[in-house]
């Protein structure tokens, strides 16, 4: 086992596309990090390079403290998952999983061992005569892991492991990597674009963006400190809601934000934690509310600046919340970032009215709004999140 | 979806609702069965129009010289008792006959063994390993396919010469891999670049290096293509008389030539050209049925999703 650290990793394509920028990540030794980012934004490439399946077009690869840029991939002592499973159609379950270890002119019996102990923990052993093409998609997947983990491996590299497996298996095979991983601890590099799988396995996230890393660290922190609009509205589902606001600050100094005629007051804690803020009295700025930091203010009583009037334009019942959409009349934001994510996620680029902005919160279930009624809605304002206008970038500290 | 009173919702499940095919009317459907029958029944005549020469050839090799020179040989169907196994007694007794069988044996062989091999490990290259030049092989291999084969005969005729190969089965057998050669790397290099590059490069991550790459994942699962050029090549040399007839002297001629050289002597000694023709077809159909089992379908199911 090995950490991996990567210095301003760069990758140009032949085609002069710029796939991964100056990538600087370090993972220690045993550890979980989760690459995620919207579609085309170089995980893939990134992780390729790792294994060596990619050139490296400068920076550096270090495996256990070794520079492997000149090292060929069957020398690194990575195994790597591939999205497509990428079995070897001609040869059985064991056969796929021994394939490596025959490679390495293991012995015999120690490879039957290795080979039998894997396809007991995946729950494979009733299936080693078969031939891929006889398996379920769940088998192949766990074939796939069973083929990377007999190798005991200085590291894991996978490549949306799970994004052909349908929603409750994905989430039966999420948890047996999280499961293996913390078994084995073997350093694993994940790469996927479900924000929720990167929440739940990594120990770090690092969100990329067009082959920038945006920012790393354990899932709670991207959640909770986003650093910029575009891992604020990546993390989190649904979405942070993000709309144009102004700052403005009291006559007893106090701060609040407007959102169109509609006023938040900030509560005192918030200016002693984003400084920064100040700076921004009179500014317009971008305001983020995460869904789950709204409830039906029927249920939770109404607070004087800490509500937002508007109606209901739909009202989804998910069982375990119901999500209610409403516009408020302040400008939607539409930077750089934001068209990023609206693409990413397939929704239409700045479709909506101009002076309205369609919010959705996640209310508990024992809401009774229903469509088209007038709701207030009690917004946790120790919660908000602010980000510059222009940069995008989130304001704390100056 | 909420219900709504409108004939839309209604159509379309109706559409989209059923997997099967879409329910016919009892005329389509006679229609459809005399169609398959009429196929069918088209199919197996025109089979058996192919055939004609073949069963022909092979009632031919079973009658006497005199029958066969008194009437066709379709009158087997009214008298039997004229099928006899004689010239296959004699042929077995020709050394003429059995010595260039076995030259066309000693010809086929190597010929086909020799391309298969050397087009696949080519293909390999051509398909999966990044080399400088890479590109203008493949133009090269491409452009070599449509040179025709009587162009090259003199120039390698006349280097024979100056070898002193020529009359050799090692000549001969030099000029099918050669000529041989455009096609089956050109074959197999388009079956190659098929195979999804994951399954490469996992056995890269396995540890492979690429001989192992080559010869544990990509000829298995290459099998479909490497079996077809196998018997389109074995065939081609098989039955191949040109090459020989320029090649090959009488000590190393292959059966083709030899049953030609017959026809030149005798005239129409058909027993012994019926009886040859058809010895020299068994092997070719052996060898297709021997690898007509690797022509399956999806070799690649289950790899990938
Ligand atoms: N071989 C290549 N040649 C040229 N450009 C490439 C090549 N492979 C990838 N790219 C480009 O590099 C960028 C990053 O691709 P990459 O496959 O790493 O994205 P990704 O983050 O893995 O996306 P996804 O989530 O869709 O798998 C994309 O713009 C892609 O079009
Ligand atoms: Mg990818």
């Amino acid at each position: 086992m090995a950490g991996i650290a990567l210095t301003q990793l760069d990758k140009r394509y032949g085609d002069g596309t710029h796939a991964v920028e100056g990538l600087d990540l370090e993972i220690s030794d045993g550890e979980f990090l989760v690459l995620v980012g919207p579609s085309g934004c170089g995980k893939t490439t990134a992780l390729r390079m790792i294994a060596g399946l990619e050139e490296i077009s400068s920076g550096k690869v270090e495996i256990g403290g070794t520079v492997v840029n000149d090292l060929p991939a069957r020398d690194r002592d990575v195994a790597m998952v591939f999205q497509s499973y990428a079995l070897y159609p001609h040869l059985n379950v064991y056969d796929n999983i021994s394939f490596g270890l025959t490679l390495r002119k293991l012995d015999k019996g120690e490879i039957d061992r290795r080979v039998r102990e894997v396809a007991r923990v995946l729950d494979l052993h009733e299936h080693l005569e078969r031939k891929p093409k006889n398996l379920s998609g769940g088998q192949r997947q766990r074939v796939a892991m069973g083929r990377a983990i007999v190798r005991e491996p200085q590291a894991f590299l996978m490549d949306e492991p799970l994004s052909n497996l349908d929603a409750k298996l994905r989430m039966q095979m999420r948890a047996e990597i999280a499961r293996i991983q913390r078994d084995l601890n073997v350093t694993t590099v994940y790469v996927t674009h479900d924000q929720t799988e990167a929440m739940t396995l990594g120990d770090r996230v690092a969100v990329m963006k067009r082959g920038v890393l945006q920012q790393v660290g354990p899932p709670q922190e991207l959640y909770d400190r986003p650093v910029n609009l575009f891992v604020a509205g990546f993390i989190g589902s649904p979405g942070m809601n993000l709309v144009s606001a102004t700052l403005r600050s009291t006559e007893y100094g106090q701060y609040s934000v407007e959102v169109g005629d509609q006023r938040l007051v900030l509560p005192d804690g918030l200016l002693a934690r984003r400084p920064a803020l100040a700076a921004y009295d009179g500014r317009e700025i971008v305001l983020g509310i995460r869904p789950e930091d709204m409830e039906d203010a029927a249920l939770d009583g109404a607070v004087e600046g800490a509500v937002l009037g508007s109606s209901a334009d739909l009202v989804e019942a998910m069982g375990s919340d119901v999500m209610v959409h409403f516009p408020v009349e302040a400008r939607p934001v539409v930077t750089d970032d934001t068209v990023e994510l609206a693409r990413d996620a397939g929704e239409p680029v700045g479709s909506r009215g101009v002076g309205s902005t369609v919010l959705v919160g996640r209310f508990s279930p024992r809401t009774r709004i229903f469509e088209g009624q007038q709701i207030e809605v009690r917004v946790d304002t120790a919660r908000l999140q602010f980000f510059d206008h222009q940069t995008g970038t989130a304001i704390w500290n100056r | 979806m909420t219900l709504v009173a409108d004939p839309v919702p209604e159509r379309a499940t109706r559409d989209t609702g059923t997997g099967g095919p879409p329910p016919r009317g009892i005329v389509s459907r006679v229609a459809g069965w005399l169609g398959s029958r009429l196929l069918r029944g088209a199919l197996v005549v025109i089979a058996l129009f192919w055939l004609m020469p073949v069963l022909g050839l092979l009632v031919a090799s079973l009658r006497s010289e005199t029958s066969n020179r008194a009437d066709g040989w379709w009158t087997i169907f009214t008298a039997p008792a004229q099928l006899t196994l004689d010239n296959y007694r004699d042929i077995v007794s020709n050394d003429t006959i059995l010595d260039s069988l076995w030259n066309t044996v000693l010809i086929s062989v190597p010929a086909t063994v020799l391309v298969v091999v050397i087009s696949a490990a080519a293909a390999y290259a051509l398909a999966w390993i990044d080399f400088r030049g890479r590109d203008w092989v493949m133009v090269t291999v491409v452009s070599m396919l449509v040179m025709p084969i009587q162009v090259a005969l003199i120039p390698i005729a006349r280097l024979y010469g100056a070898l002193d190969m020529f009359g050799s089965i090692a000549g001969v057998v030099l000029f099918h891999v050669a000529l041989g050669l455009p096609f089956g790397v050109f074959l197999l290099r388009n079956f190659f670049v098929g195979i999804p590059r994951d399954l490469i490069e996992a056995a890269r991550m396995d540890g492979a290096r690429e001989w192992l790459i080559f010869r544990r994942v990509v000829v298995p699962v290459g099998l479909p293509a490497i079996a077809s050029l196998t018997i389109f090549q074995f065939l081609w040399v098989w039955n191949d008389l040109l090459v020989a007839l320029v090649f090959a002297d009488p000590e190393s001629q292959p059966i083709t030539v030899a049953l030609q050289s017959q026809l030149r002597q005798f005239g129409s000694n058909i027993d012994l050209l019926a009886t040859g023709s058809f010895l020299s077809m068994l092997v070719p159909l052996a060898v297709f049925f021997a690898f007509q089992r690797y022509f399956v379908q999806g070799v690649l199911a289950g790899s990938t999703k």
